[in-house]
This record gives structure tokens, sequence and C-alpha cells, in this order.
């Protein structure tokens, strides 16, 4: 476990100046265009789905007033509410809280998307290679240009994603068994080689120190300016709601998708091209943060079902909760230290993950 | 109208599918029976543009279907595979709903949700309407896939197996709405069966596959005798007309 000092908000350091930030976010609100009208699992799904929005909201309150900082609820009733505090709010903590609203809302949607596409439950970008080949990509471009904006940086690392998660696809598909549990087993295996090269090669360029910021989720540097490639992950996100009855369909297999007129080989391509772009901003800004892909779309898919159209939503307000959570988590057990949400996810995602298969879901179907 | 014109498909050297042409061009229900093997799944996923073709051509109301576009062919044909679908934590109502697909792209109008409620109906799946796949038996689950090809509404329907886990009234069920399909909607269906007496009692025309060709090829009567049936599958068998209901049984 990691713990270290918050950086970015120690009552000691200074804070950038920049000019404030935008009012709290709200992760958008989607639009039901949904199934049978007034059937039971439409309504479930619209109560489940504001009861998510409450959560989400309240997390988001408490979060901004978790932190190091000179910031708390009693100074805002005491009225000691001066520009300092206002500044500390607007640089430091909603950029923050927005941060991981929008790694863990897009996270999520990535792994359900992986999940559909493999048409296997127990995989998601993290665990099959892409996550690993952005952060590779980073390594890579970094060596070779330095200097290039981060944008370029990280369009870069989701090329490199999107051939890893090509590579692990290909694979699945030349497996003769499709056993449920060899496509995790697959993925796991390609994700550790591009991993461990990923490894050496930072190695060999003096790089290791930036490859653990890629490869481990950590929110503390986020400031203003430094979060907000992340609200592509969000539009991302609302793409794939939008094309969600092809996603589902392709979940379905490419038998049932070709038979309904849908173009499975670019609605695949469309999907990884989100997948990866996802994983690449994630790892550029936060750093990786494990098993929300595949924790939240299955607990969501295991009480919802699997049509894209009804849970792409919910899916994002859940990732989103959980990832805040987490970090809410990771400011409080050890205060004024901070663990990394990385690290408290890995714990809270695993043990999840282990109460899912103890309830024997099975990996398909 | 469907047309194979000697469609062929190999894998490695083995011809699983040889030459085999077919034309089916009125209403009607056409059997295609065969021994396990005898590349019948495989001609009707060529047609159905499911697996790519090494001979010959396959026309769906005269577009060939390796060159017209997916979503065009699917308001034309429509398929239910042997076996069916890998992550299927859907409803029924709402996987019956994805059959309407093709016409709605999703934005299911007045008319689509008749059609659900109809293909419900008829499959007899309205007290499982609102279950997931995974919650159904079997045999509910074949008849939701059913209702899904069957709310496709496509003139052209290919059924692999439609009658795979179902009990004796849901089997006649699903047989008689194939005939109803075929003469009141004027549909061409195409179903494989394994059972004879289901394809003499239900269906037009039969046609009998052997190591991947097109064996035999004709009306109920000319195709059922004991010599066509112990050639195509090997056994011996016995043909009678049982109360005017020609009749297959093993030799035991
Ligand atoms: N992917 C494949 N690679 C190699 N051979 C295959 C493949 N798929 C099918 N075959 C072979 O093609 C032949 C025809 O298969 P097909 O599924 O069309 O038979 P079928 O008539 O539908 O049999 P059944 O009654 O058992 O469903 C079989 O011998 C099968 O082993
Ligand atoms: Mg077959």
């Amino acid at each position: 476990m990691v713990e270290r000092h918050h950086a970015g908000e120690s009552p000691t350091a200074a804070l950038p100046r920049e000019p404030a930030a935008r009012a709290a976010p709200e992760p958008d609100r989607p639009v039901a265009r949904d199934g049978h009208p007034g059937s039971p699992s439409r309504r479930n799904g619209q109560k489940l789905l504001s009861l998510g929005l409450l959560t989400l909201a309240v997390l988001f309150v408490i979060s901004l007033f978790v932190g190091v900082g000179d910031l708390s609820v009693r100074t805002l009733l005491a009225g000691t509410w001066d520009a300092e505090t206002m500044r500390l709010m607007l640089v430091s903590r909603i950029p923050r809280s927005a941060a991981a609203v929008l790694a863990g809302a897009s996270l999520a949607v990535a792994g359900l998307l992986m999940q559909m596409l493999s048409s296997n439950r127990f995989v998601e970008p993290s665990t099959v290679g892409t996550t690993e080949a952005a952060a590779l990509g980073m390594v890579v471009i970094t060596i070779f240009a330095p200097d290039a904006s981060i944008l370029a940086k990280m369009l870069f690392a989701a090329s490199f994603a999107l051939l890893g998660t090509l590579l692990f696809l290909v694979l699945i598909r030349r497996l003769r068994s499709k056993s449920s549990l060899l496509v995790p087993l697959v993925g796991l295996i390609l994700a550790g080689i591009i991993e461990s090269t990923a490894y050496f090669v930072a190695y060999r360029n003096d790089l290791l120190q930036s490859l653990g910021a890629w490869s481990r989720g950590d929110f503390s540097m986020i400031l203003q300016g430094r979060y907000e490639l992340l609200w592509i992950g969000l539009a991302l996100a609302a793409i794939a709601l939008f094309a969600a009855d092809r996603f589902t369909l392709a979940g379905l297999g490419r038998d049932i998708s070709v038979t309904l007129g849908i173009a499975y080989e670019r609605i695949v391509a469309l999907g990884l091209v989100i997948v990866s772009l996802i994983a690449a901003l994630t790892v550029v800004t936060v750093g990786e943060i494990p098993f929300v892909g595949l924790v939240v779309p299955n607990l969501v898919t295991m009480a919802m079902g699997d049509n894209g159209r009804r849970i792409v939503p919910v899916v994002a307000i859940c990732g989103a909760g959980l990832v805040l959570a987490c970090d809410i988590i990771g400011r409080l057990v050890r205060f004024p230290y901070e663990i990394s949400v990385g690290a408290i996810m890995g714990v809270a995602g695993s043990l999840l993950f282990l109460i899912l298969l103890s309830r024997g879901r099975p990996a398909r179907g | 109208m469907i047309e194979a014109a000697a469609l062929t498909k190999l894998y490695g050297k083995a011809r699983v599918v040889d030459e085999a042409s077919l034309t089916l061009a009125s209403p009607g229900v056409t059997a295609i029976i065969g021994p396990n093997g005898a590349g019948k799944s495989t001609l009707l996923s060529m047609i159905a543009r499911l697996l790519p073709i090494d001979g010959g051509r396959a026309l769906i109301d005269g577009l060939d279907v390796t060159r017209t576009r997916g979503d065009e062919l699917a308001k034309r044909i429509s398929i239910l595979k042997q076996e069916n679908g890998l992550m299927a934590r859907l409803t029924a109502r709402d996987l019956i709903g994805f059959g309407r697909f093709p016409h709605s792209k999703g934005r299911l109008t007045p008319t689509d949700y008749e059609k659900i409620e109809e293909a419900l109906t008829f499959l007899d799946l309205l007290p499982f309407a609102d279950r997931f796949l995974d919650e159904m038996s079997g045999g509910q689950r074949q008849r939701a896939f059913v209702a899904m090809v069957l709310a496709q509404d496509t003139r052209a329907i290919l059924l692999d197996e439609p009658l795979n886990n179902l009990d004796m009234r849901h089997a006649v069920a699903m047989m008689r709405l194939m005939r109803r399909a075929a003469d009141e909607l004027g549909k061409i269906v195409v179903v494989v069966l394994h059972d004879i007496n289901f394809a003499c009692a239900y269906a037009d025309r039969i046609i009998a596959m052997q190591g991947g060709r097109i064996v035999v090829d004709g009306p109920v009567e000319e195709v059922v005798s004991e010599e066509t049936i112990e050639a195509v599958f090997g056994l011996p068998v016995m043909v009678r007309d049982v109360e005017g209901q020609r009749t297959c049984l093993f030799r035991a």
C-alpha cells in the first residue's frame, strides 16, 4: 500500500493560481428511451437510477469536505468561508471529486462494453491488456516525444490500447473451446506480458517512476487543469448509451447481430475504440483503477439484466459512486495520510468479485 | 424467394456442403432432413449469410447475400440457429423486441409493440414475458428465440431444429404455427427436423441431405418411403399410413 502526504492540498503546499473552475459536475442525466411502457423492469430501472443519482450526489458533497486542507462543513457554517477556502474548493476539491466521478463512470462503462464484445462476463480493460498496453504506449511516447502535448500522448497510448485489445479479441476468436474461464485467463496472460514489456522498457529508459504513476490509480495529484481530459470519457460513455442496442446484440453473438442486419464488425470496432480511449484517458490522468469495470457491470447485470439501453446509465452511476466512495475511504482511513484509490479499489473490488464468484455466476449466459 | 445455386462449403478438403441447389419461390413449409453432420445447418447458415460461401451463389428475392447490405437482407430473411445466445440475461419481451430491430432500428413504434405481443401470444410466452432468459427452462427459451424470429417478420424464415427441447404439445403448436405462417401470412418457411413424422404431418416439401449433398427433394408422399428413408439414414424403417397420416417408425 502506498501512503503519501496529500500532495495537492497539504496546508503548506502552494496552490497554483488558476482561474476559477467550473461548477460541480453532475453526470449527464441519461434519457431513458426505454422498452415496453410500464413494464416492471423499466419502473425498477428508473427507481434504481434516481436512487443512484441521489447517492452519488451525497458522496460528491462528502468528497468536497474531506481532506487535509482547512475546509469542512464547520467552516462553511461558521462563516469563515473566505477566498482561500473558495480557491481550495475550486482548484482541488471539486476537480478531484469530478475526476473520481468521471473516471469511475467511464471505466465501468468500458468494462461493460468489453464484456459485451467478448461475450464473457469476467473481463475488463485492465485484465485483457488494454490498460497495460495504454501504459506501454505512454512509456514509448515519453521516450520518443517527451514534449508532446498530453492530448497527443493520450491518443498515442489509446492506439496502443487498441492494438492490445484487438490482439486479445483475435486470440479468443481463435480459441477452440470458448470455455468461460479460458477467455479471462488468456486476457490475464496477455495483460501480464504487456505489463512486463512496459516495465522492461521503462526500466531501460529510467521511466519506472512515471510508469508507477500510470499503473497506480491515485487522485491526490488531481488539480484543476489536470483532469479535464476525463470529460471525453463521459462523452464516450454517452456514445455507448446511444449505440446500446447494437452493443447488446453484439453481446448475443455475431450470428444474431448479422441476422438482425447489424454491421457486427463495425460495432465491435466502435466498441474497441471507446474502450481503448477510456483506458488511455484514465491511465494518463489518474492511473489504472482495477476492478471497477468488472464488479460494477456484473452487479448491475445480475440485478437488471443485459439490456444495454437500460443498464448503461446505471453502470455509469454505480461506477462513479464506487470510485468516489473508495477515494473518500482512502482519504479517511489513515488521516491525514492517504491510501491511493487503486489500492482501496484493489481490496474492495476483489472482495466484491469473490462474492460474485462464490454466488456461482456463470461467465456466459 | 430463396435460391441456392451449387452452394458449396469446404473445411480443408472436406466438402461439407457439396453443390447444393434449391429454389423456394412460393409460400409453404419445407423440411430439411438428414443424419447428423449431413450439412443441414451449414447450408442454412450460408443462405442466411452467417457463413462465408466457398462456391455457388445464394439469392434472397434476387439479391446476392454476399453483396447486399445487411440491414436490407434483415427485412427479407431471418434464421434461428441450432444454438443461441451467449450473454442472454434479457427478458423474453426485450429479446423479441430486438427482433423488430431491422424495422425500427431500436425506436419501437406501436406497430412494433403489437408484433411483440403477438409473438408472445403465439408462442405461449405471456406468463414469462418479463422473465430473464437465463431463468427459463430450455423449451421456454427456445420458444422465446422463435418468437424473436417471428417478430422479425420476414418473408423467408429459416429454422434450424426449432423443436429442440420442446415437449410434444409445444412441438405440435410450433409446427401448426409454421403452417399458419405459410398459409395465412404467405411465409416461406424452411425448417430442419429430425422427427420425420413432424415433417410428414406439416411440411409441403421435404429435402433430404446426406454427406453434404441434397439427395432427395420432393413432396412428402414421394420422399417418405421405406427405400428413400433407409437410404438416407442407413436404418431400416417402416412407413405406414395411419388414419391417413404418413408415419415412419424405426424397426426395433
Ligand atoms: N467449423 C468447422 N470446421 C470443420 N468442420 C466443420 C465445422 N463446422 C461443421 N463442420 C462439419 O461439417 C459437417 C456438417 O455440419 P452441420 O452442422 O451442417 O451438420 P448438420 O447436418 O446440421 O448436423 P446436425 O443434425 O448434427 O445438426 C459436419 O461433419 C461437421 O463436423
Ligand atoms: Mg445442425
